[in-house]
C-alpha cells in the first residue's frame, strides 16, 4: 500500500518528515519539505512534477545517493539517513537497483560485463555470476545480445541492459529516473512493459520519476511533487494488484 | 582479479592515447637507463675500479712521466702488495677512428695488480717470451676480427716516433670476470717499447698502479708514497683508483649535475604528460565512475581502479628498459676504450622500474583522489 500520510507502520520504505534544502548564493531553496511516504513490496509508484520540483532529489535521497537536511528514510528496517558514506555504499549495493534516463552503461564492456558489474561486489564465483547475468538478460529479452557492446545496441536495448544490471543482484527496490525519457514510443512501451512485468511477476518494488503521463499511467499510483510535498494525483484501482490508497 | 577485466577495458578504450602514453614512459625510461649507465660509467661505480688499487701519477699532470726508479721504493711501503707501471702508447690502427687504448705494461706484475683480467696461462707464457707480443681484450679482438697469431701494425705520434710502424704479434686475449670489466685494452711489452724510444724516455713510466693488502690502509699508503717524493723533481699524486677515474672523467663535464638535470626534466615532463592523460581519462568517465559508485563500488575501489590503470601504463612503459638493455651496450661501442663498457646493470633496471612505479603513482594520485571524492549526485547532474 502506497501512502503519503506517514501513518503506515510496517511498509518496506518509510519516509518521514523529509526536508532537503539547497543553498544557492545567499538563498536557501527548500526542495522537499516534511515529505512522508510509505511504499510496500511489489508497489509501483510514479513521481511527476514540473522541472525543479525535486523529483530526482527525492529519488537520490531514497537511493542513498544524497543526504536529507532533516527527516529519515528507512528501508526494510534500515534507517539510511545516518549511515556513513561507506556503509551507505554497501547498503546501495545490496538494496537498490538504479535505472537512469541515459542508461549509463560502461561503453567498453559488453552487455554481459555491464550486467555483471554489481555481482563483482558479491562473493559469487565466476560461474555463478555468469548464471545470474544470463537469467537477468533473459528476463529483459536480450539473451542473444550478451556479447554486444552498448554502441551495437539500440536505445531501447541499452535501457533493457541497464534494467538487467539493476535487477541482477536482486535488490530490494528499483529507482528509475526518467527511464523512457530518451526513447521513442515503441521502445518506451517495451521498457514499461518490462518494468510492469518485474512488478507483477517478480514482486519487484519500483519507484519511478517521469514527465510522461502515459508512462506514469502504468504505475499503480502517481504522486505529484508540489511545493516540496507529495500529493496523490489519482489512485488507479487495479484488480490484479489490489487496493491502492 | 575479478576487477582486472574492468581495469583493462578502461585502459584500452583509447588505444592511440594509451600507446602514446606508454611510448612516453618507454622513452623516458630508456633515457633514465642511459643516464644511469653513463653515470655509473663515469663514476666507475660499476665495479671497474677496485678498492684494492691506488694510482700514482706525476703531481704536475698525467702527461708528465715518473722515474722507473720509484718502483722499488714504493714497493717497500708497508701494505703495498704489488706494483705495475703503464705508459700510454697512443697508437693508431689503420685509421684514427679505430680508437682503442694501448698500454705499455710491466708484464711481470700486470696480472698481480689486475687479477680480474684473465689471460689463459699458455697465451700469457707466449706473450712473456715474445718481445713484440701483445695481449688484447676480447672486445677489441672481436671488433677487428683478430685471432691469435695475427700481426697488428700500429703507428704512434708520441715519443718522437712519428711515422714508425710498430708490429705486434697477437699472443693472448684477455677476458674480464665481470661484465663491466674493460675488455678493450691492448697491452704491449715494456721491453719492446723501451728499446725503441729515445734514451731520455727509457727510464720513465706514465703512472704506477699499486695493489694494496687492505683498502682501509689506502689513505696511509697514499700519504707515505707522496711524502717519499716530496720536493723531488717528480712529485707524485697518489689516489684511489676511483678518485683517479673521477678526475679523468671530470675532463668531460660535470656529468653528475648534467645527468641529474636531464633526468629531473625528463621525469617532471613525464609526470605532467601522464598526469594530464589520467586527468583527462577521469574527466571523460565522470558519469561512469559515478554509476560505479551508485551501484555499490566504494570510493576506495574507484581510487584503486585509477591508480591501477596508471601503474599498468607505467609498467608497460618498462619496455623502454628492455630496449635499453639491448641497445645501450651497442650504443657504447664507439666509446670503447674511452670509457669502461656501458653495462645496464640490474640495479639500473631496478631503479628504472621503481621510478616508473613512482611516476605512475604520483601522476594518477590527483585524478584518483578527485575520482574518490566524486559525489554521485553532482557527477550525474553534470552529464
Amino acid at each position: 500500500m502506497i501512502s503519503v500520510n506517514g501513518n503506515q507502520a510496517n511498509s518496506l520504505i518509510q519516509v518521514r518528515g523529509l526536508d532537503k534544502t539547497y543553498r544557492r548564493g545567499n538563498e536557501d531553496i527548500h526542495v522537499l519539505q516534511g515529505l512522508n511516504l510509505d511504499v510496500d513490496q511489489g508497489d509501483f509508484v510514479a513521481f511527476m512534477g514540473p522541472s525543479g520540483s525535486g523529483k530526482t532529489t527525492l529519488l537520490n535521497l531514497l537511493g542513498g545517493l544524497d543526504l536529507p537536511t532533516r527527516g529519515s528514510v528507512t528501508v526494510a528496517g534500515d534507517e539510511i539517513t545516518h549511515m556513513s558514506r561507506r556503509r551507505l555504499t554497501q547498503w546501495r549495493a545490496r538494496h537498490v537497483g538504479f535505472i537512469f534516463q541515459m542508461y549509463n552503461l560502461i561503453p567498453v564492456l559488453t552487455a554481459l560485463q555491464n550486467v555483471e558489474l554489481p555481482l563483482l561486489l558479491t562473493r559469487l564465483s565466476r560461474a555463478e555470476r555468469r548464471r545470474h547475468v544470463e537469467t537477468a538478460l533473459a528476463i529483459v529479452g536480450l539473451s542473444d545480445r550478451m556479447q554486444h557492446f552498448p554502441r551495437q545496441l539500440s536505445g531501447g536495448q541499452e535501457q533493457r541492459v541497464a534494467i538487467a544490471r539493476a535487477i541482477v543482484a536482486d535488490p530490494t527496490f528499483l529507482l528509475c529516473d526518467e527511464p523512457t525519457g530518451d526513447l521513442d514510443r515503441k521502445s518506451a512501451d517495451e521498457v514499461m512493459d518490462l518494468l510492469q512485468r518485474l512488478v507483477n511477476e517478480h514482486r519487484k518494488t519500483v519507484l519511478m520519476v517521469t514527465h510522461d503521463p502515459l508512462v506514469a499511467r502504468i504505475a499503480k499510483l502517481t504522486l505529484h511533487l508540489e511545493k516540496g510535498v507529495l500529493v496523490e494525483a489519482g489512485a488507479r484501482q487495479d484488480a490484479a494488484a489490489g487496493a491502492v490508497s | 582479479m575479478k576487477y582486472a577485466r574492468l581495469i583493462f577495458a578502461n585502459l584500452l578504450r583509447k588505444k592511440t592515447r594509451l600507446a602514446l602514453t606508454i611510448g612516453s614512459f618507454a622513452a623516458a625510461l630508456f633515457l633514465f637507463a642511459l643516464l644511469g649507465v653513463v653515470g655509473n660509467t663515469f663514476s666507475l661505480a660499476n665495479g671497474v675500479v677496485s678498492a684494492h688499487r691506488l694510482v700514482i701519477t706525476n703531481r704536475t699532470s698525467i702527461i708528465n712521466l715518473l722515474p722507473l726508479s720509484y718502483r722499488d721504493q714504493i714497493l717497500r711501503v708497508p701494505g703495498v702488495q704489488s706494483i705495475t707501471h703503464n705508459n700510454w702508447f697512443g697508437g693508431v690502427y689503420q685509421d684514427p677512428k679505430n680508437f682503442f687504448p694501448q698500454f705499455v705494461i710491466d708484464p711481470q706484475n700486470q696480472r698481480r695488480v689486475y687479477p680480474e683480467l684473465i689471460v689463459p696461462k699458455a697465451q700469457w707464457q707466449t706473450f712473456l717470451n715474445d718481445r713484440m707480443g701483445a695481449v688484447v681484450g676480447a672486445a677489441t679482438a672481436r671488433r677487428f676480427g683478430w685471432k691469435l697469431g695475427d700481426r697488428i701494425p700500429l703507428t704512434t705520434t708520441l715519443y718522437g716516433l712519428a711515422g714508425k710502424v710498430w708490429d705486434f704479434n697477437l699472443d693472448g686475449i684477455y677476458h674480464g670476470t665481470q661484465p663491466q670489466d674493460d675488455q678493450t685494452q691492448f697491452w704491449i711489452q715494456w721491453a719492446y717499447y723501451k728499446e725503441s724510444v729515445p734514451p731520455q724516455l727509457q727510464g720513465q713510466v706514465g703512472w704506477y698502479v699499486l695493489r694494496i693488502r687492505n683498502p682501509d690502509d689506502a689513505p696511509r699508503i697514499a700519504r707515505a708514497v707522496d711524502r717519499m717524493f716530496i720536493n723531488s723533481p717528480n712529485e707524485t699524486r697518489t689516489e684511489t683508483e676511483s678518485a683517479f677515474a673521477a678526475g679523468w672523467v671530470k675532463q668531460f663535464a660535470n656529468i653528475k649535475l648534467l645527468i641529474l638535470s636531464i633526468g629531473s626534466v625528463v621525469f617532471f615532463t613525464l609526470l605532467l604528460v601522464t598526469g594530464n592523460t589520467m586527468a583527462t581519462s577521469v574527466r571523460e568517465r565522470t558519469a561512469e565512475l559515478a554509476i560505479l559508485k551508485a551501484i555499490g563500488f566504494s570510493d576506495r575501489a574507484v581510487l584503486g581502479f585509477i591508480l591501477a590503470e596508471s601503474l599498468l601504463i607505467a609498467l608497460a612503459g618498462c619496455i623502454g628498459l628492455v630496449f635499453a638493455g639491448v641497445l645501450i651496450p651497442a650504443l657504447g661501442q664507439p666509446l670503447a676504450g674511452l670509457l669502461p663498457a656501458l653495462v645496464v646493470t640490474p640495479a639500473v633496471l631496478g631503479y628504472g622500474v621503481l621510478a616508473a612505479v613512482a611516476v605512475g603513482f604520483a601522476s594518477a594520485l590527483l585524478p584518483a583522489l578527485s575520482a574518490r571524492r566524486l559525489r554521485v549526485v553532482d557527477a550525474l547532474r553534470r552529464v
